[in-house]
């Protein structure tokens, strides 16, 4: 059986069947027991599984991420919330100095399955520290996977993969489409890989490689342009990175443009150019590009449509890149 | 005693037993025999020896930076006394005398300041965590352990400790505010030994007692002599039962940091021989020590003999970690996932093929 889910309704689809399925599963956070979550990424788990499960916390980050590393020394599988990523950073010393190394530093003895969901990124006319996309910080922690989902499909499939991840998962959750459209789902458990990438698209002159809320404008882009064949690739899991997929697609186009939301300078698409020159150098017939955010801070609402890449600059760029 | 009757706005210090060994509190004597105090005084002077042969060991460059506990043993040894086997501990880094009780082999300690994990492999079975170095940071892990207890309706205790120092940091607040919503069953023992490296006690806070915290967090805090063994059991078991019962507690165990903070510090720096002058008659074995051979439960002349004894067992364990080998190049990959990368499996193999290339050449 399936049914038609958006982004938001699959991760709360996702945490309802691992809950089920798991009574070690506990979903905690600022407003995600009573309420449901400021998204309603965990409406109605509460009244499904009880307080005991599902339940609002102080307001405090550190002690969210903390204290899911005490539950999960004590058997339990917590996921946590942060409300936003911009409020993740009061938990930056849980997550570096404990939720990451304590496998390491136990020589395997005490793993840390724990996923710390956050949504992310702009262009929801949002307040300060709403906004930004910070995965590369998070990329660049041993220990800790980074995934980002853009379809409802991949969110559910990836997400339960997550929860059953020995190793803790940070998930972030591309808020500009937590509604944007709808897709089949199946209505029961499925795990999708995590550290493998999806072709959306195949194509043979030039390859983007693009995750999280600009998929779908990657793929308008893409599909107004018929004189250039584009093949897209959806990164969706960060680190642990597919470079196989990425490295085959640039042995076939010899071209690549990656387009992140993120600031350019020190970002996921620099470590995808590295790859690329490490393993497909002799592949390349133009340089590898980026179309990213700005090394700027995100700019307010009524500055953000400069801030993000648009179809229309994505467009422009493939050309660049096609016509080197 | 009942902890929560205790009230911190009151300013008294919880005592047992004074300098001079003698019982001031006769009511409030925990209910020990006389192989609990034996155990006790063995335990502290264990820890001593460790401290005294690791820093003998560091100067002669055959152990790595070490934290000693000088003058902290009742407070370690007295609170972990009161936990049974299932009940967790959950350390900072200066906790010598709650590892031995709670079982951290000599062995794993000493390999563990002599920088290898393998120290903190302890075996599931064993409810301790691993050192925390950074400070207050594992408060919360000892919340979160309790409130998965909670959840499955068990009862274990979960001791967490941390200095004056840690009292500053925002996850000691966050930790204690959580325990108390949740009522988790957690002691939150804070060994006030006055310093965090050189800063004293008055610069951490402005709070009169450490103790006090607790009363707006709405949990039972008491002020107890952290070098008094007795007092240190007393305060524990109560705070142990009435955690495992009802909620968290915090213990301020006032005691001093006779020795450094680290074999990288240097105390002459920021305190003067009459500082530490007045603690040196208020050390915590010699004050059992005084009260066992009071009580006929200790002769003089058995001491040496046991200080030997341990001695020799520390050194022992020494001896087999100084010349075992060192860690593998595998074991440092091997551990971060469950299943290693291929980002991981390529460097590992990048860098052994460079390792076997110049043995080859040297041949």
């Amino acid at each position: 059986m399936t049914n038609k889910l958006n982004n938001v309704q699959a991760v709360q689809q996702a945490l309802q069947n691992e809950m089920a399925l798991d009574p070690t599963v506990v979903v905690y956070g600022e407003d995600v027991g009573y309420e449901g979550g400021v998204f309603r990424a965990t409406v109605g788990l509460q009244q499904e599984f009880g307080e005991g499960r599902s339940f609002d916390t102080p307001l405090a980050e550190s002690a969210i991420v903390g204290t899911a590393v005490g539950m999960a020394i004590n058997g339990m599988k917590p996921v946590v919330e942060m409300q936003f990523m911009g409020f993740i950073y009061p938990a930056v010393n849980q997550i570096v100095s404990h939720v990451s190394r304590y496998r390491n530093r136990t020589r395997g003895e005490r793993p840390m399955p724990i996923v710390i969901r956050a949504p992310y990124g702009g262009g929801i006319r949002a307040l300060e520290h709403h906004s930004e996309s910070t995965e590369a910080m998070f990329a660049h922690i041993p220990g800790l996977k980074v995934v980002i989902p853009s379809t409802p499909y991949d969110t559910k499939g990836l997400l339960i993969a997550a929860i059953r991840d020995p190793d803790p998962v940070l998930f972030l959750e591309p808020k500009r489409i937590y509604r944007a459209f709808k897709q089949e789902v199946p209505e029961e458990a499925y795990a999708l890989p995590i550290g493998k990438a999806k072709i959306l698209q195949e194509g043979s002159d030039v390859t983007v490689v693009t995750w999280g809320s600009l998929v779908p404008d990657v793929q308008k882009a893409v599909a107004a342009m018929e004189d250039i064949s584009v093949e897209v690739i959806d990164l969706r899991t960060i680190s642990p990175m597919d470079r196989e997929t990425i490295v085959a697609s640039v042995e076939k186009t010899g071209r690549i443009l990656i387009v992140h939301e993120a600031a350019k300078s020190f970002g996921a698409g620099a470590e995808i150019i590295a790859v690329v020159n490490e393993k497909a150098f002799l592949s390349l017939e133009a340089p590898p590009m980026r179309l990213t955010g700005f090394d700027t801070i995100f700019p307010l609402a009524r500055g953000e449509k400069h801030y993000l890449p648009t179809p229309e600059r994505i467009q422009a760029k493939i050309r660049e890149l096609a016509d080197y | 005693m009942q902890i929560d009757k205790f009230n911190p706005l009151d300013n008294k210090m919880f005592q047992v037993m004074n300098e001079k060994g003698e019982i001031v509190d006769a009511d409030n004597m925990p209910d020990v025999t006389d192989e609990d105090i034996l155990t006790l005084y063995k335990t502290m002077r264990k820890s001593r020896v460790i401290d005294t042969i690791a820093l003998s060991l560091q100067r002669q460059g055959r152990m790595l930076t070490y934290a000693p506990n000088l003058g902290q043993e009742a407070a370690q040894a007295g609170s972990a006394y009161a936990l049974r086997k299932t009940d967790w501990g959950v350390p900072a880094f200066r906790e010598l005398g709650m590892w031995l009780i709670k079982g951290w082999p000599v062995e794993k300690i000493l390999k563990y300041w002599y920088g290898s994990e393998w120290g903190s492999h302890f075996g599931e079975d064993l409810r301790l965590l691993p050192v925390s170095v950074p400070i207050a940071s594992h408060f919360q892990h000892a919340v979160g352990i309790g409130m998965a207890t909670r959840l499955r309706n068990e009862d274990d205790v979960v001791m967490a400790y941390t200095g004056d120092g840690g009292t500053s940091q925002g996850d000691f607040h966050e930790a204690l505010n959580f325990a108390a919503v949740y009522k988790t069953p957690t002691v939150f023992v804070v060994q006030n030994n006055q310093f965090a490296i050189s800063v004293p006690r008055a610069k951490q806070t402005a709070s009169e007692t450490l103790a006090i915290k607790a009363v707006a967090y709405g949990m039972p805090g008491i002020l107890v002599d952290g070098n008094d063994i007795f007092a240190m059991l007393a305060v524990s078991r109560a705070a142990v039962e009435y955690a495992r019962e009802n909620g968290p507690v915090l213990i301020e165990a006032f005691t001093y940091r006779m020795g450094a903070h680290t074999t990288s510090d240097d105390p002459t720096k920021y305190r003067t021989d009459e500082d530490v002058e007045p603690w040196k008659d208020k050390d915590p074995i010699l004050r059992l020590e005084k009260y066992m051979i009071e009580k006929k439960l200790l002769k003089e002349d058995e001491i040496e003999p046991m200080i030997e004894a341990f001695e020799k067992e520390v050194m022992d364990a020494y001896r087999s970690i100084e010349h075992s080998s060192d860690t593998e190049v595998e074991e440092i990959f091997a551990y971060h996932y469950e299943e290693m990368t291929p980002q991981l499996q390529d460097q590992l193999d990048e860098y052994r093929a460079f390792l076997e290339g110049a043995e080859a050449n040297d041949k």
